[in-house]
């Protein structure tokens, strides 16, 4: 699966994209970011507060319940603030 | 009903002439044009740098005009975002609704800019004396943009 970070989410993994492949069992994004939280302290440290963690799966957002495969592209990042 | 993002500036006089050439539908336009300011939350600002996600912003963006289409009687929408590095006075954001009659240029242009604020895939990180900060969503707009749903 392909998987994005943008904002603080990204400096806090210290990576923008990355091709990773999704482990067995883990079927929503919410168990795809309890994997990723165990990598390493940065992305602990990202996925800290679920709060602040928007998800989008193939560039739609998403929920943490929603499913994800390993044929998908899942950006993570905080509340959008454009405009 | 068109959706551009890019790095440069856009002038608002020719985007608004552009839009409505030729068109004898039209009643009234409005155009809302967002900029950099040199303050935020008590903190002074230097410059702004807008990061997105190149691909689904465009898809975020046209659903967000989609939504407008639907919900208001436009008959030509612009929506323009910049995103990269701007210093205080540039222009960040442009958007136009034309219609029949103003009444539904002005609530769709209020529509669209709320919603793209929260709905759109861009992240401010903001040049301060401290440092650069992220900006943090604020309440004020997540409630600007639930009094549409």
């Amino acid at each position: 699966m392909k998987l994005l970070y943008f904002a603080w989410v990204r400096e806090r993994t210290g990576i923008h994209e990355e091709t990773w492949s999704l482990p067995e069992g883990v079927t929503t994004v919410r168990g795809l970011i309890g994997a990723l939280s165990e990598r390493s302290p940065g992305f602990a440290h990202a996925f800290a507060d679920l709060k602040q963690i928007r998800t989008a799966v193939n560039q739609e957002t998403a929920k943490l319940d929603d499913p994800v495969s390993d044929a998908d592209e899942v950006a993570f990042f905080p509340p959008m603030t454009g405009g | 009903m068109t959706v551009r993002v890019q790095r440069d500036d856009f002038d608002p006089g020719a985007e608004l002439d552009a839009l409505l050439a030729g068109r004898r539908d039209i009643g009234g336009a409005v155009s809302f044009v967002g900029l950099v300011r040199d303050f935020s939350d008590a903190r002074n600002v230097g410059a702004l740098t807008l990061e997105h996600y190149p691909g689904m912003t465009e898809k975020a963006l046209a659903a967000i005009e989609e939504e407008a289409l639907s919900r208001f009687d436009i008959q030509a929408s612009l929506i323009v975002h910049r995103h990269g590095r701007m210093e205080p006075g540039e222009r960040i954001v442009l958007v136009i609704t034309a219609s029949a009659h103003r009444g539904e240029a002005f609530r769709a242009s209020e529509f669209l800019i709320d919603w793209l604020k929260t709905r759109a895939p861009f992240w401010k990180s903001e040049e301060t004396p401290d440092g650069p900060q992220w900006v943090e969503a604020r309440a004020v707009d997540d409630a600007a943009t639930e009094r549409w749903s």
